[in-house]
Parts: structure tokens; C-alpha cells; sequence
């Protein structure tokens, strides 16, 4: 019909290439290409993370000490940001236009999808203004978040504190977003995974304007958050609050432990800071301040400071003897204002005879000189390293040399030396002999021991012979705690010998028997204790005393440390009986309440502030 | 010409995917309209309800078209492109400006876009022209009237400053190649096209590049010889390399290789240009004739666009283009598009479930961009039979075209057909990222009366003419 039908084929052609094509297109955009599905997600799904409460903290009487307050942030995912007035946003949050810059900075490094905290702690006042304005800032919102509050402001080095995440913590952990909370120290970060609880999340759809328009999927993706386990301790807050007025102005520890439990009743560091200091906003004004402070208020004394145990040590010395069968209850060591060979001495301040219970009672060197040196001379001994490596055994059993909590990162070991260690140091060329470590037979010398370490030592007394693991956390809701906690370690001494030592402690607090504690008996409680003096080369010795009471089921072993004290009786001792008496009885007596006055006011630290005891 | 004889020869296929099309676009501009209307109370029965009149109207618009005389069509085709060119001018005068385009005349709550039908009333005259007695191509006085029929709208609409409405006209070069029109000029009018676009849009060493590889595929294809190729790189490898080092040598820095290709190349095919005649090789005259002439055509069109325009227009060429107005950046639109379409997957996430289109990630979602709906809802298997009903469609409607006896009807046909087709690939291609983003509806989906009406008018008197087809309608 006419000549160019022909066309019709080309431009049919033209019709289906251009429809394959886009077939062809289409197929690769709709099934090929996996990542328009994520970004499609990414576009429209807001994921608001729900912060689960943090657990609560009570003492052991179940006395609330730290709970939550509602803080509110204001977060912002620097891909979403869209242009804002800056000094609108700014003036309603009442921050300085370069930090809220400074802030979105930092967001942009971290990440560009995810959200980082661009202000803390907005006021629920400030919140309400800016929650009716937010619709003008898309990639804003506001993150509920919870601060710490604390109902005694007491026990800063136990509970610890909580902070932001760092890098490292983001990186090893995938439960923790920038900005997150987390224990930094003492049982909030012992406790961390237990407290923390569970995030939610909660989806909503957002348009190009970021408004929120639903739920996602119903909502049926959404997980409520799940709030952290409350933590019972085993401290009891007022004994905890009175332990650290008493070392109020004084540097040193207090550890008091229940024996038949191993549960800590307080851990008294000093000095110290309030907890409160260190919770949000305050935190980064306080601590810098604390960091550079010469007395160390951060540093946690109770487990970290170590101290050569002095005349405490003698029970322990004791008990060696008589295991290892160097000295009876009858033996009798002269004391003849000390313990003299050839030109060695040991000063000590007696001119007769001691048998067991009075040398503790009395803390005569001599009598320990001497059994020191018979047990290391035993005859079941080869030589004298092997008797000093029996010795080292046995105080190791007490739980020394090593970090006895499983609770405070922090711990130190303290240091009870091996036998190598004398070998290479004093022994090098010669043969072992006692006479040049015999100081170790009243606590002084290379060993080092911590106070948690000393209340440990208090309890095993108590007990005759063995202990629980120190620990402060008595419950976790709905877990149970560390098998550790209620198993007993038994110390390489017989029970049997125990008694005979107590019977020495209990003279230490007695007039009658002249006891080197007897200044700070309680009328009405059996205190048994002893006195000690750890040497202190850089200035005044340490007055230490550990105790326990009552003799019969004891409830409460203590360890005190008073840096600087010099005797044990003039510091350490009251300290601890204050402490003892307040505990079972709840009270101090009116006989005593000069005593703990005294105690309360006495300032070891600042010579210009009132009630400055200098100690020479 | 009873008329039963009009519903026994109407192809009722054809009417069948109009409705299929209706029907699916009504569903996706209900979806896109369903949420954004979701959070307000005003508007409530807004852009599908009033889609819904549309399409009644059409409906009703398609029943008298299929009632009247087919003769009324022919008879009156120039006073019907008349009675648009007088909206297209009204328009301007009377119409109300949208989107900086005054093509819109507001009549109570409805808009009406005369530029819709004016592709009706060109499409009739050009069928008219053609089919006029003893009208052939080679006739200039017959073929600038038929250019003149076609760019009176088309200069009427680029004063309305809707460009994207006019290069539709150009569509019209399908049906004039059908009807003899010679193969070169459409082939050059796309080859040219296609440099004037890329002058514009790519960079200038990708351009030259694409020519060059161009020209050695050409002299592959029509010399089969390697060798060619092989002695043309060497050639203009060796004059790159020359020059290269006389510019470094004299400059002492390194130059810039886009101009030491241009000025290598150039000269290559100089000298194989001069080979060509002394050797009497026609194919190689040609192809370097073509290579020089597009290079320096690429050139004159970077050089005007840069020193001879100014800023607006360029920005207006650039819109034209594509490269356009972009609100957030290069290719957001696009990119937002894709993301919705490509979501949807397989199966797509399922009527009123898109999440892009109905949360204004998409712009325009429910006129320009209305496939988004169809992708992310209805997933692949949605668009595939969208673009597989649009193909069929087509093809039914050159197949129509071609069984007419009336060379009228055929030529109508064919604009109908291609007016589609530019409108189908235009858009899909759009919003896909394989065509430059100009806003023109894709018909029957794209929300909006005017092209509804348009598209069920071509549609319907093609059938109208269809049922005539045995019959010489002058």
C-alpha cells in the first residue's frame, strides 16, 4: 500500500527497547540492588532508645542510699540536621553558641546516622520551653536519661561512680552508645552488667521533615526497656556515716566486717569526697580538683593503701609457733628491755618473764624475737628458708599477699615475700639465719598489709580459724550472688591454738591486765583487740589496732588504720571501740562520750584548723 | 455507518488496558494522597476524589468521541488546532501562574492546562497535512506549513515557561519518519540531540572520548578491519604524544590533556579526511566529516552556553536539561526516587504501605513521580506489568495505526502513539535516573485532569477513526 510500512518495525523496535531497558533497570534497582531497602529504612525509621532505671542501692538494713532522678539530653544524629537558628536554639538552652558547635563537631566525628548527646542535664524547666519548639530543629530530640542521687552522702569509694562511655567502652562493648552511662568505679562498676538493666527501643516513622508520624510496624518491634537489679550491701550506712566522722580530718581506713559472714559493714576511707560531687554537671568541676589534691581523696585506702601491720602481727606469730610446735601456752621468754644477741637488739620496754597470753596482752618484742626465731629454727626445718617458707604458707592462709575482694578493681596485694626474695636480698653469700628478719616477727619489715586485708585478719580471730571472702554485696535482685561469698577459707592454724590468743586480746583491753588497749574499754561489750605502731619512714608512725567483739559469736571485726598516729592506743584503738560500741549497741555511752568527742574533733591533717593534735 | 457498527469495530483490547490503566494509576494516587491527607483534617477528599471526577468525566468524554462522526475529526481538525492555539494564547494572558509557569487556567476549585490538548489539536493537523493530497517531504512549501503546525504550540508553551511540555513535540519526528521522511534525519537529529545534551551535561574530555570511540566503533562496523583502527590510534596516539611534549617542552608544565586530545585529534582526522579523498574512500570521508563536525557542533554549544548565555538562561537550558532546580543538592530527587522504588523488592510492601512516597521523601508523588507509588508498593512485579501494559499498549496502538486505510488515521495513529511513548519514557526514565528530570505526567497515573482528559481524547478518537478504518475518511 505504500512504500515505507516497513518503518512501522523500527519504531516498534524503538518502543520495546526503550521498555526493556526500563525493565531491565528496573530489575536491578527493585531486586539486584539490596541497599535501596536500607536506605529506605534508614529514611523513615527513627529508632529512640528507651534508657532502662538504673538498679537502686540499699544497705543492709535496707535503707535506700542511692536511687534515680529524670535528667533530660538533648541528642542529635548530625545526618538529619537541617538548618536551624542556632541562637534561638541556644538561648532556650542556655548555652553558649560556640560549645553547642563544639558539641555538633564531636557528633559529626563519632558518626553521622547515629545519635550523640549535644547538651546534659537540661532543666525539666528548659525541656518543657524547647519540647513545643522542636519541629523547627529536625535531627534534635531529647533522650531521657537518669542521674544518680544519694540519700546519705557517704560511702563515695564503695559505691563508685558513673560516667559517660569512653572510646574504649564503645568499641568493646556493643551495649553502649556514645553518651551512655556506666559505673566507672567502686560497685557501680563492679555491678555494671547487673545495675544497667536492659535498653528498649521504641520505632517511629519520621518524614523528610523529621516529624514523627506513627509507630513502626505497629509498634511491634518496640522492646520495653527492662530496669537494672537493685543491689542490697552489706554496709550498714550509719556505721558507715559514723566511720567516716570519726576520721574526719584524720588520713587512714576503717574496714569493719561481719566474721561470720565475710559481709564488709563499712569501708571508711579518708580522706574522702561525697558522692554527690561526682554525679553529672558536677563531676567535671569536682574532679579535677580531687585529682590534684595532695592528700589523695580519690585514693581508695581501705584496699590500696598498704602498711606494715606492726604489733598485730604477733597473733599471727603465735599461732605459727604453736602450730609448728616452738612454743607452748607455758613457754617463757625473758624480756630484758628487749631481745640482745651479740650486737643485735630489739628494744622493748619490759624487764621479765612472758608467757603467751601476756605477751599479746602486754605486746612484748622480746617474747616474739624469741618464738620467731625457735619456729624458724624448728627441728621438723632442714634450715631456716625452709622454716621461713612454712611461715610465709601459713600467713598467706590468712588471706595475705593476694586481693582477697573480688569487688574493687582497684585492689592491691600488699606483700608477704617469698623465700627468693630474702635469698637474693639478704642472703646472698651467706647461709639463712632468723636474726636478720626477725623484725617480721612484729609486723615490721618488707611485709605490707591493707586494711581490708587487716579486718579480714580480725575475723578469721574471731572465727578461730577461718573466713568468708570480704564483700559488700549481700543481694542482687532475683540473682544470686558469688559462690565465692559463702564458702569458707580455712587457715593452715588449728582452731584448738585460737582460744589462747583471745585469751591475750581480751587482756589488751583490760586494766587489770595492764593491756595496751585498756584506755578504750567499753564497759558492758568483750572487746578483744590489739594495739599496734606500723613504722612510717617519711614522718610520725601509723596508729593501727584491729578488734573484734563480742568473744562469744562475734558480729563485728575492725581493722583502723590512723596515719600519723603513732600508738595504736591514741588513735586506732578508740576509733575502732567507738565504732564497735555504736554497732551493737547503737549508742555511745555517757562514760565514753568524752572519748568520742575527742576522737570526732582530734585533726591529724590541718595545723591551722581547730582541734590539731601535733604527734611527734 | 450505523451505530453498531462503531461497537463492533472497536478494539476493545486497547480499551482494556486504558481501563487496567486507570484504574491501577487511580489506586496509586489514592495510596499517595491517602497519608499526606492523614494528619490534616482539611482536604480530606482531595486528590484521589477529585481524580475520581477526572476519570468519570473521561469516561464520559470517551463515549460521545465513540458516538460522533469520525468525519467530524478530519473535517474539523484545523478548526479544533485552532481553538487550542487561541487556549495556548489565552493562557497567557488569563491563565494563573504555578510553579513560575503561567500554563494553568483556574476555574473555581479546578485547573485546566490547555498545553494537555494542544498535543490533540497539533496531532489532528499534522495527520491533516500529511494525509493532504500530494504532500510529500520533498515539498518544501508543504513542509514548513508542517513545521510551522508544530512550532507555533511549541513556541506558545516555552513562553508559558514549561519547557518540559514543549519538547514533547518533538516526538512528532516518529510518525513524519514513518511517512517518509528520510532515516538521516532522524538518525542525525537524535545524533546531534544527543552531543547537544552531553555538550551540556557531561564533561568535556568524557564527550570527546565518547566521539572518538564513536567514530572508531562507526569505521569498524562499516570497514570491518582492524587495521583501521589500529593505524587511526596510532596516528593520533603519536600526534598526542607530539604534542604533549612540545607543550611541556615550551611551557616547561604539565598541559592539560583535554586540549592536546582535541587538537590531536582533530588534526588526525584532518589528515585522514585529506587521505580519504586522494583515495576516493567515501565511508572514511564521511566518518571523519561526521567526527569533525560533531566535535567542533560540541564545541560551538559549550563555547555559546558559556560566553553567549546568560545566567537565567543557562539555568534554563539547565533545567530543560535536567540539571536542574535541586533543592538539596545533586540528584536528590532522583537518588530519593530510586530509593523508593528500589525498596519495594519483589513484591513491593503492599498497597498504602509505601513509606518514601507517603512521607514526602519523594517529591511531586503524586503527579510527576507517581511510579515511586507504583515501585515501592507494588514492587517489581508492579512495574514490570506497568511498563509491559505501556509497551503492549503502544504497539496495539502502531498495530491500529497501520490498519487504518485512511493515510489520516495512520498518521494519527502514529501521534498518539508517540505523544505516549515520549510521555512514558520521559517520565519512567526520570524516575529510574535513565532520562533527565523534566516534568512531564505519565499518562493516566500522574494525578491531574487535563492530562487525563488529553491522553483519553488521542486515545479515544484514534478508536473513534479505528472503527472507520476501512473507509478512505477525505
Amino acid at each position: 500500500m505504500d512504500s515505507y510500512s516497513k518503518r512501522k518495525n523500527i519504531v516498534i523496535l524503538i518502543f520495546v527497547l526503550v521498555g526493556m531497558a526500563f525493565i531491565f533497570k528496573l530489575f536491578s534497582l527493585q531486586i539486584l540492588d539490596k541497599k535501596y531497602k536500607n536506605i529506605a529504612t534508614r529514611n523513615v525509621l527513627r529508632e529512640v532508645v528507651n534508657y532502662p532505671s538504673r538498679g537502686l542501692i540499699y544497705d543492709r538494713n535496707k535503707q535506700l542510699m542511692v536511687y534515680n532522678q529524670a535528667a533530660y539530653d538533648l541528642m542529635a544524629i548530625p545526618r538529619e540536621i537541617g538548618t536551624f537558628d542556632t541562637l534561638r536554639l541556644c538561648s532556650m538552652l542556655g548555652i553558649h553558641p560556640e560549645n553547642l558547635n563544639r558539641e555538633l563537631q564531636k557528633a559529626k566525628q563519632y558518626s553521622w546516622y547515629r545519635p550523640s548527646i549535644i547538651a546534659r542535664q537540661i532543666s525539666p524547666e528548659n525541656y518543657a520551653v524547647l519540647q513545643e519548639h522542636m519541629y523547627h530543629y529536625p535531627g534534635f530530640y531529647f533522650q531521657t536519661r537518669t542521674l544518680r542521687r544519694y540519700a546519705y552522702n557517704v560511702g563515695a569509694h564503695v559505691l563508685g561512680y558513673v560516667g559517660e562511655v569512653n572510646r574504649n567502652m564503645l568499641n568493646s562493648d556493643s551495649y553502649y552508645l556514645m553518651g551512655d552511662y556506666y559505673g566507672v568505679t567502686g560497685l557501680e562498676n563492679t555491678y555494671e552488667t547487673y545495675m544497667r538493666g536492659e535498653k528498649g527501643a521504641s520505632f517511629f516513622l519520621v518524614d523528610v521533615h523529621n516529624r514523627v508520624k506513627g509507630t513502626y510496624d505497629k509498634g511491634r518491634l518496640n522492646v520495653q526497656p527492662i530496669k537494672g537489679k537493685d543491689l542490697v550491701t552489706t554496709l550498714d550506712v550509719q556505721l558507715q556515716q559514723y566511720g567516716e566522722l570519726l576520721m574526719n580530718n584524720k588520713s587512714g581506713s576503717v574496714v569493719a566486717i561481719e566474721p561470720s559472714t565475710g559481709e564488709i559493714l563499712a569501708l571508711v576511707t579518708s580522706p574522702t569526697y561525697q558522692p554527690e560531687e561526682m554525679v553529672g554537671r558536677n563531676r567535671s568541676d569536682n574532679f579535677p580538683k580531687l585529682a590534684a589534691d595532695t592528700l589523695l581523696p580519690l585514693y581508695n585506702r581501705a584496699v590500696r593503701a598498704m602498711y606494715p601491720p606492726g604489733s598485730t602481727f604477733k597473733m599471727i606469730n603465735a599461732l605459727i609457733a604453736l602450730q609448728e610446735k616452738a612454743i607452748t601456752p607455758r613457754t617463757r621468754f625473758m624480756c630484758n628491755h628487749g631481745y640482745h644477741i651479740g650486737s643485735f637488739s630489739m628494744r622493748c620496754t619490759h624487764d621479765h618473764e612472758f608467757t603467751l597470753t601476756p605477751s599479746i596482752a602486754r605486746s612484748c618484742n622480746a617474747y616474739y624475737a624469741h618464738a620467731f626465731r625457735r619456729t624458724l629454727e624448728a627441728p621438723q626445718f632442714r634450715n631456716v628458708r625452709e622454716g621461713y617458707e612454712k611461715w610465709q604458707e601459713h600467713v598467706l592462709s590468712f588471706g595475705f599477699s593476694q586481693k582477697i575482694s573480688k569487688e574493687f578493681s582497684e585492689e592491691l596485694s600488699g606483700l608477704i615475700p617469698d623465700a627468693n626474695y630474702y635469698q637474693e636480698r639478704v642472703f646472698p653469700h651467706s647461709r639463712w639465719r632468723a636474726l636478720p628478719i626477725i623484725s617480721l616477727s612484729i609486723g615490721q619489715g618488707e611485709i605490707m598489709t591493707t586494711p581490708l586485708q587487716m579486718a579480714n585478719y580480725a575475723a578469721i580471730l574471731a572465727n578461730r580459724g577461718y573466713y568468708y571472702t570480704p564483700h559488700l554485696v549481700k543481694e542482687i535482685e532475683d540473682e544470686t550472688i558469688d559462690n565465692e561469698f559463702v564458702s569458707r577459707h580455712y587457715t593452715t592454724i588449728d582452731s584448738i591454738y585460737f582460744d589462747l590468743i583471745l585469751d591475750g586480746m581480751e587482756h589488751v583491753m583490760s586494766v587489770e591486765h595492764r593491756g595496751t588497749g585498756a584506755g578504750s574499754f567499753v564497759p558492758g561489750i568483750s572487746i578483744l583487740g590489739k594495739t599496734g605502731t606500723a613504722e612510717n619512714p617519711h614522718g610520725a608512725d601509723h596508729s593501727t589496732f584491729i578488734a573484734f567483739a563480742p568473744r562469744d559469736s562475734p558480729q563485728i571485726a575492725i581493722a583502723v588504720y590512723v596515719e600519723n598516729g603513732k600508738w595504736g592506743s591514741t588513735f586506732a584503738a578508740p576509733i575502732a571501740s567507738l565504732m564497735i560500741e555504736m554497732y551493737l549497741k547503737g549508742l555511745i555511752q555517757p562514760s565514753r562520750k568524752n572519748l568520742e568527742k575527742r576522737m570526732l574533733e582530734s585533726n591529724l591533717l590541718f595545723p591551722d584548723e581547730p582541734g590539731f593534735v601535733k604527734v611527734e | 455507518m450505523s451505530r453498531s457498527n462503531t461497537w463492533e469495530n472497536l478494539d476493545w483490547i486497547t480499551i482494556l488496558v486504558y481501563l487496567f490503566l486507570i484504574v491501577a494509576g487511580w489506586l496509586n494516587i489514592y495510596s499517595a494522597a491517602y497519608v499526606e491527607n492523614a494528619g490534616s483534617v482539611i482536604n480530606i477528599d482531595s486528590q484521589y476524589g477529585k481524580q475520581m471526577i477526572w476519570i468519570v468525566f473521561s469516561l464520559i468524554l470517551g463515549f460521545f468521541v465513540l458516538v460522533s462522526d469520525s468525519k467530524f475529526f478530519v473535517s474539523f481538525s484545523y478548526v479544533l488546532y485552532g481553538i487550542t492555539i487561541l487556549l495556548l494564547i489565552a493562557v497567557l494572558f488569563f491563565g494563573r501562574e504555578v510553579n513560575a509557569s503561567k500554563s494553568w487556567f483556574v476555574i473555581g476549585g479546578f485547573a485546566f492546562q490547555p498545553a494537555e490538548l494542544a498535543k490533540l489539536g497539533t496531532a489532528l493537523a499534522v495527520a491533516r497535512i500529511i494525509s493532504s493530497h500530494g504532500f510529500n517531504f520533498n515539498k518544501y512549501k508543504k513542509l514548513l506549513s508542517l513545521l510551522l503546525v508544530i512550532l507555533l504550540p511549541v513556541v506558545l508553551i516555552f513562553l508559558q515557561n514549561d519547557a518540559g511540555s514543549a519538547i514533547v513535540y518533538a516526538v512528532f519526528i516518529l510518525p513524519f519518519f514513518r511517512e517518509g521522511m528520510s532515516g538521516l534525519i532522524l538518525f542525525f537529529g537524535v545524533f546531534f540531540a544527543l552531543i547537544f545534551i552531553l555538550s551540556i551535561v557531561v564533561e568535556p574530555i568524557v564527550l570527546l572520548i565518547l566521539i572518538i570511540a564513536a567514530a572508531m566503533l562507526t569505521v569498524l562496523i562499516l570497514r570491518r578491519k582492524w587495521s583501521d583502527i589500529l593505524y587511526a590510534l596510532v596516528l593520533n596516539g603519536s600526534l598526542f604524544l607530539l604534542f604533549w611534549l612540545l607543550v611541556f617542552l615550551a611551557k616547561d608544565s604539565q598541559p592539560d590533556s583535554y586540549f592536546i586530545l582535541l587538537y590531536s585529534s582533530l588534526l588526525s582526522s584532518g589528515i585522514l579526511l585529506v587521505y580519504g579523498f586522494f583515495l576516493k574512500l567515501k565511508q572514511v570521508i564521511v566518518i571523519c566529516g561526521i567526527f569533525l563536525a560533531s566535535v567542533l557542533f560540541s564545541l560551538t554549544v559549550d563555547y555559546a552556553f558559556d560566553n553567549m548565555l546568560q545566567s537565567h538562561q543557562q539555568s534554563r537550558i539547565n533545567h530543560l536539561l535536567g540539571v536542574e532546580f535541586d533543592p538539596l543538592g545533586s540528584g536528590y530527587n532522583v537518588n530519593q526516587s530510586k530509593i523508593a522504588i528500589g525498596s519495594g523488592g519483589l513484591m513491593g510492601k503492599g498497597f498504602l504501605n509505601g513509606t518514601q512516597t507517603k512521607y514526602d521523601f519523594v517529591p511531586e508523588q503524586s503527579t510527576d513521580f507517581i511510579f515511586c507509588t507504583v515501585g515501592e508498593e507494588w514492587g517489581f512485579v508492579g512495574t514490570s506489568l506497568v511498563v509491559l501494559a505501556f509497551v503492549f499498549l503502544l504497539i496495539r496502538l502502531i498495530i491500529i495505526a497501520e490498519r487504518q486505510r485512511s493515510v489520516f488515521s495512520r498518521v494519527f495513529g502514529y501521534s498518539v502513539a508517540s505523544i505516549l511513548f515520549f510521555h512514558f519514557s520521559i517520565n519512567i526514565g526520570m524516575t529510574i535516573g535513565l532520562a533527565p528530570v523534566v516534568g512531564i505526567p505519565l499518562p493516566f497515573f500522574s494525578y491531574g485532569g487535563s492530562s487525563l482528559w488529553g491522553f483519553t481524547l488521542l486515545i479515544f478518537i484514534l478508536l473513534k477513526l479505528d472503527t472507520n478504518r476501512r473507509e478512505q475518511l477525505h
